[in-house]
């Protein structure tokens, strides 16, 4: 996995509340057997019209959002589905951090495990990013994951909270598999005693 | 004497495997459901990194999401890409030795639907799925989520998952339902009141003796959506009706195995004055049979009221409800009874079970489809619809004008050929109403199988009690 240290990057203003995976990765790009190339379909049906024409209304296809690397986004991003495809596609696009109120619980998980940080602060907090990232090119956010800190445009520091092991592995780059295959002889353990306790599991 | 713990707390400690200084668990993992969407690049991942699957007694695969439902699907996917994912778990259920439902198995289904058929799904138990509506097998008492395909492939490697322990909500649902209101009304009821983050950080147990008198098809319908409302699973503690049900499943276990597990099973509640960090309660007698007007599943209204408007809400609530009835086509103050709509949908993992069919029958019977009007039921698995069939159920289905379709997710999510039109709107048994869900300018509205089938009926969104 990538690691994530800091960045300093262009926001994309997506002050829609509720953004489900639907919206982030529709299913008909669902059926790749691949976690890469996704970006291009990232907010599909938001971004293009029905003859593929990308509608220029749309935050991501606007010039001065076209690379931008953090999503500042309403409350409970990312509800619905469990598809990771919605973190790939967000990756693939180029953007590693997604600021909001709050996430809904399987897409944060899942951004995790794929170098994307999502980011928590209090609503007036957010507001005031949101601002910010209309502001387009001009203003850059950014983001130090080690001291868990936002810093705005305009030099304003807000502190954000983030599970210890989730920010280590994210920090260093881990591999979550890795990590537990050293933890074989738990795991050895609770199945021996699973067979004696509840063997019909 | 130990603290009183909730079920969620029995359950979370009897499958800890190890704790981390900071608190990070690993969490034995009992049963592990895959389907052929989220599950290609976890298998892949294993191949790459030379890792093979550490229990595959416990790893049960089935094709849903791209399956064709139409009868001649024995002829193969047209579709290239739902071929080739199909193909792959043919292949890595194979290779790697998991068990399997193929398309053409009879007991093909929805995997929601199928595990507990089957008697994967037991009480007391962890299982998982790539899938967010995993929480449905939560209504046997078993801790029960979605998980992305990073998860799959930790859970396929180690049989476990790293996890926080969620913290304890109660959703107690007193008294009893009034006629034509169904498991259904009462989870979109919960969402209604909740909001869709209102579970966010919660595993909820839902209570009361509103939930006690449903059957398990019932509460599989109410843990089903218990993700609509952010939480990351839903419980109901198991009894009587629980043990029934498990009883003589396939895979349930036998003898004096049963003995044991009815005995360990017994204890799966949770205990007086066990703490909950959030309570809600609502009335039985206050559920009313209820539809989704707009594009959040929290979007519920009772039928008997109208399209609300942006000005009702308050915060982003206010932009996005402006944005859904534009989405929807509907206008603020026409009342839902007479909204029109073009198709009807009956199936998913929500809503797709035998009871939920006999509930559609029993509205259809001796009655006619509006002219026009699409309609299909999709029964949630092959054995499902088989016993539909014997039932007669399928047959008034048929005389009523509807299709009657073979196992899969089908137009819950549309990843098959069944979908809808840009405009076309549809009363949907299934669980989600977000823009482009059922096809892309799809016109989604969510309720019960009897408040379908009404709507079938009249071809307009319906009180189904004007039909009882």
């Amino acid at each position: 996995m990538d690691k994530f240290e800091k960045l300093s990057g262009v926001a994309a203003p997506m002050p829609l509340i509720n953004i489900d995976t639907d919206m982030i990765i529709p299913k008909v790009f669902l059926k790749t057997i691949k976690r890469s190339g996704l970006g291009v379909n990232l907010f599909d049906e938001m971004r293009y019209d029905d003859d593929r024409a990308e509608i220029p209304d749309f935050v991501l296809n606007k010039a001065q959002y076209r690379s931008a690397e953090i999503l500042v986004a309403g409350d409970n991003f990312g509800c619905g589905s469990s598809r990771e495809h919605a973190p790939w596609a967000i990756k693939d696009f180029g953007i590693r951090c997604i600021i909001s109120t709050s996430f809904a619980d399987i897409f944060y998980n899942n951004c995790f495990k794929n170098g994307v940080l999502p980011i928590i602060l209090p609503q007036e907090q957010v507001d005031a990013l949101m601002k910010d990232a209309e502001k387009g090119s001009n203003a850059r956010i950014e983001i130090d994951l080690a001291d868990q800190t936002v810093t705005s445009s305009d030099g304003d520091v807000y502190s954000f909270e983030v599970d210890a092991f989730k920010k280590h592995c994210l920090l260093n780059g881990l591999d979550d598999i890795g990590l537990t295959m050293e933890k074989v002889g738990s795991i050895d353990n609770y199945e021996a005693k699973l067979s004696s306790e509840r063997p019909w599991v | 004497m130990t603290a009183p713990k909730t079920l969620y707390d029995k359950i979370w400690d009897a499958h800890v495997a190890h704790t981390s200084e900071d608190g990070t668990c690993l969490l034995y993992i009992d049963r592990h459901l895959v389907h052929e969407v989220t599950s290609p690049q976890a298998f892949e991942g294993l191949r790459m990194a030379n890792r093979t699957v550490r229990a595959p007694e416990k790893t049960i695969a089935v094709p849903d999401h791209n399956v064709p439902t139409t009868l001649d699907r024995a002829k193969g996917i047209d579709n290239e890409e739902s071929r080739i994912q199909v193909e792959a778990l043919d292949k890595n259920a194979k290779d790697f030795g998991i068990h399997y439902y193929p398309v053409s198995d009879v007991r093909q289904g929805i995997v929601h639907i199928v595990g507990p058929e089957q008697g994967w799904t037991l009480p007391g138990m962890t299982v998982v799925c790539g899938d967010s509506h995993t929480a449905t097998h939560g209504a046997f008492g078993a801790l029960a989520h979605g998980i992305g395909t990073s998860e799959v492939e930790h859970v396929l490697a180690t049989q476990t998952l790293i996890q926080k322990k969620s913290k304890n909500m109660k959703v107690e649902i007193t008294g009893q339902l009034r006629p034509g209101v169904t498991a259904k009304d009462i989870t979109l009821s919960v969402i209604g009141e909740t909001g869709t983050a209102g579970g966010t950080g919660y595993v909820i147990e839902y209570c009361g003796q509103a939930i006690r008198d449903l059957s398990m098809e019932g509460r599989m319908t109410v843990c089903n959506m218990a993700i609509e409302g952010g939480a990351r699973a839903g419980l109901i503690a198991p009894d009587e009706k629980t043990f029934e049900y498990c009883k003589g499943r396939a895979h349930a276990p036998k003898g004096a195995a049963w003995e044991a597990a009815l005995a360990y099973w017994k204890t799966l509640f949770s205990d007086d004055g066990a703490h909950f960090d959030k309570v809600v309660t609502i009335k039985g007698e206050d559920i009313a049979p209820v539809v989704t007007w707009g594009t959040s599943p929290e979007d519920v209204l009772p039928i008997t009221a109208s399209v609300p408007a942006p000005s009702d809400f308050d915060g982003g609530k206010v932009d996005a409800v402006a944005r859904s009835l534009e989405y929807m086509g509907l206008n603020s103050g026409t009342p839902l009874s007479e909204v029109e709509i073009d198709t009807v949908f009956i199936g998913s993992c929500t809503n797709g079970r035998i009871e939920d069919l006999r509930a559609a029958a029993e509205i259809l019977k001796g009655k006619k489809i509006k002219d026009g009007m699409r309609a299909m039921v999709v029964p949630g698995s092959g054995l499902v619809r088989a016993q539909a069939e014997e039932e007669g159920l399928a047959d008034i289905f048929l005389e009523a004008g509807f299709e009657w379709r073979l196992a899969g997710c089908s137009m819950c999510l549309a990843m098959n050929p069944d979908q809808l039109a840009p405009g076309e709107r549809c009363a949907a048994t299934s669980n989600r109403n977000f823009e482009g869900r059922q096809g892309r300018g799809g016109r989604t509205h969510l309720m019960s199988p009897a408040m379908a089938a009404a709507a079938a009926v009249t071809g307009k969104l319906t009180d189904v009690r004007e039909l009882i």
